[in-house]
């Protein structure tokens, strides 16, 4: 029998909550890790970083990532999050930096990470020419896994894979969908202690998105599995994540509990939509009272506030003043769109996000 | 966007005993096995990586049997021109055949990347892809032996030395098998895989593939002086035509030695290579 391998007490480093860049949120603990916080985290990187030639991908990314938290990153396309997950899963070597995950580190001790890892990469990674059950059998076999062992976990699995007796199937045969049910099948078959998540849901539509978060849920919180998924999917990461860090051109801009960082730019957000230069119209807004803070961009103008039910008159008859004309004035809650434009002075790229991720449309 | 439609089942469920299984280090023997399981179930779900090579082993085996075995056997006194070209048969049915193709495949669907990711030694998954070659190899030399026995050969060192052909004739399939690995794993591209194929022809056409060493002339008798597969062929045919003739049996194996080392050496090479650029 091959040798015992649990995993060791990894060496504890302080657990903390940290907020990168000006716009930093409080530091308040994630409700689900505040017991994690005394143990040693499943996460951990200091000053990660990776560059291709002089294009920088990840850039000194610091972070902590507590026992039994679904943490995602979250950031538009290009901002790094498949970098630092690839690094993350030892299939990328860092160019600066350093990260331990299961408690150890990506560089120095790879194979014991994989041992203790399950990754479902974007794009779904599997070799059409074998059956669902071969590749299922292989990817315990190559774990280590006893025959009964992994005959025992395709029982657990033909439930989580749910696609009958297509797994017995060739998987050239299978649909996008049941393509991406048995990636995350694979990745989960030796019962991982972390789970990376690279964009789980991308191109999926809303009802097995849903499907998908039920199921990372489940994971979570019935084997208590550490999760860091990657989206570019801003209700995802509403919905799922214990915490959340928004990356941007590589650098770790914000991270703080979904409502944290929303509240960090204020309780309610009053957006208007403008004739003319955004830009021009906020110095109008300068000095209104209840204002926190305005981003501008093209005909838009998304106007942090304490109270918008008090500031919504005032903010409307600044504009009115100064000769702006309003086409709409709507007041809402933040969302994590808003932290975004708040700390980068973008907005998400688009394409993908938004009325995909939601079925709603988006300002 | 492309969507595509998910269900999971949902309900609640406790944990099994299944669920408290941890993966843990397998050995080198079972990574190895594990990755030539997976190569040998994949054959014959490829045939077209096979067929061709025996069609185009047998195919030659028979029409350079009809077009030079007059020519041969009325020149050369006591010549048993299908013994002898049995073995330029077998090498053109084995050169080549890897599933190097099957690599870079994997390689650009991304799969190659879900076998680094698990804790399976990297030179495992090249040694269990070469370990399935070989097995390949050695079937594909049945049909073509065969053949050549249906013709009347008479192999002088019997059984074993049959299975002696057999050994070499995959072993220098091995080797060869090592240039297209190398180019797969350098270059994650299918065509530049398929145009490792060139070296077949200078390996297996500048030698005396056709007629006796000693009927060569000039620049090619030069050539294949320094051609390995001109030993390789000289050991395979003693084995047929003469008996155990240990110095051509030697000297085939030092030539299959010179090839392995080489084309490894690349082919690992190229491994690290791709393994540590991530």
């Amino acid at each position: 029998m091959p040798p015992d391998t649990s995993v060791s007490d990894p060496p504890t480093e302080s657990a903390e909550s940290s907020v990168a860049g000006e716009s930093a949120v409080s530091a308040e603990s994630a409700e689900s890790a505040v017991s994690a916080e005394s143990a040693a985290p499943a996460i951990s990187a200091r000053g990660l970083a990776r560059t291709y030639g002089e294009v920088t991908a990840v850039d000194a990314l610091d972070l902590t990532i507590h026992q039994g938290e679904i943490y995602g990153l979250l950031g538009p396309n290009g901002a790094g999050k498949s970098t630092t997950v690839k690094m993350l899963c030892t299939l990328l070597a860092p160019t600066g930096g350093h990260a331990d995950v299961a408690g150890f580190d990506i560089v120095a001790r790879p194979k014991d990470v994989r041992l203790r890892i399950g990754v479902a990469l974007q794009d779904v990674a599997l070799d059409p020419k074998q059956t669902g059950l071969e590749l299922l059998r292989l990817q315990g076999q190559l774990y280590g896994l006893r025959r009964d062992e992994i005959e025992a976990r395709l029982v657990d699995l033909r439930e989580l894979v749910d696609i009958g007796d297509a797994l017995d199937r060739r998987i050239e045969t299978y649909s996008g969908g049941m393509r991406r049910r048995l990636d995350l099948a694979a990745a989960l078959v030796h019962n991982p202690d972390v789970l990376f998540l690279d964009e789980p849901t991308t191109g999926l539509d809303p009802i097995s998105r849903a499907s998908v978060w039920q199921e990372v849920q489940r994971l979570n919180d019935e084997l208590g599995m550490t999760i860091l998924l990657t989206t570019q999917y801003l209700e995802e990461a509403d919905e799922l994540c214990d915490r959340v860090g928004i990356v941007d051109n590589g650098r770790l801009v914000a991270e703080g509990t979904p409502g944290e960082l929303k509240r960090s730019i204020g309780t309610d957000v009053v957006f208007a939509r403008i004739e003319g230069d955004a830009a021009a119209a906020r110095a109008a807004l300068d000095g209104v009272y209840g204002v926190v803070g305005v981003e501008g961009r093209d005909h838009e103008l998304t106007i942090s506030v304490e109270d918008g039910s008090s500031a919504i008159g005032p903010i409307a008859i600044a504009l009115h003043d100064a000769s702006v004309r309003v086409r709409d004035l709507t007041l809402r809650t933040p969302t994590l769109d808003d932290v975004f434009l708040e700390l980068t002075g973008a907005h998400f790229d688009t394409d993908a996000v938004g009325t995909a991720a939601t079925g709603e449309d988006r300002p | 966007m492309t969507t595509t439609n998910v269900t999971f089942d949902i309900e609640p469920r406790t944990p099994t005993p299944a669920s408290v299984v941890r993966a843990r280090p397998a050995g080198a023997l079972h990574d190895v096995l594990a990755i030539a399981g997976r190569a040998l179930r994949s054959v014959p779900r490829d045939l077209e990586a096979i067929v061709p090579p025996v069609f185009i082993a047998v195919f030659f085996f028979i029409v350079n049997i009809g077009t030079l075995e007059n020519l041969t056997q009325n020149n050369i006194q006591g010549f048993d021109y299908t013994a002898f070209e049995m073995a330029t048969a077998v090498l053109l049915g084995v050169t080549g055949v890897s599933r190097a193709q099957a690599l870079v495949v994997d390689v650009q669907s991304g799969y190659f990347d879900r076998l680094l990711l698990t804790p399976v030694r990297r030179s495992a998954i090249l040694v269990g892809h070469m370990v399935a070659d070989v097995t390949v190899s050695s079937i594909l030399c049945v049909p073509i032996l065969a053949l050549a026995f249906a013709l009347g050969i008479n192999f002088q060192t019997g059984a074993l030395g049959v299975l002696m052909f057999i050994l070499i004739a995959a072993l220098w399939s091995l080797s060869f098998a090592g240039f297209g690995y190398a180019i797969a794993l350098k270059t994650g591209n299918p065509a530049a895989v398929n145009s490792s194929f060139l070296l077949f022809f200078p390996f297996l056409f500048l030698t005396s593939s056709y007629v006796p060493r000693d009927q060569l002339s000039g620049w090619l008798d030069t050539v294949a002086g320094w051609n390995p597969v001109t030993y390789l062929l000289e050991g395979l045919r003693s084995l047929a035509l003469s008996g155990w003739h240990w110095d051509d049996i030697g000297k085939a194996f030092l030539a299959l030695l010179v090839v392995f080392l080489i084309s490894f050496g690349l082919c690992f090479a190229a491994l690290r290579s791709r393994v540590n650029q991530r």
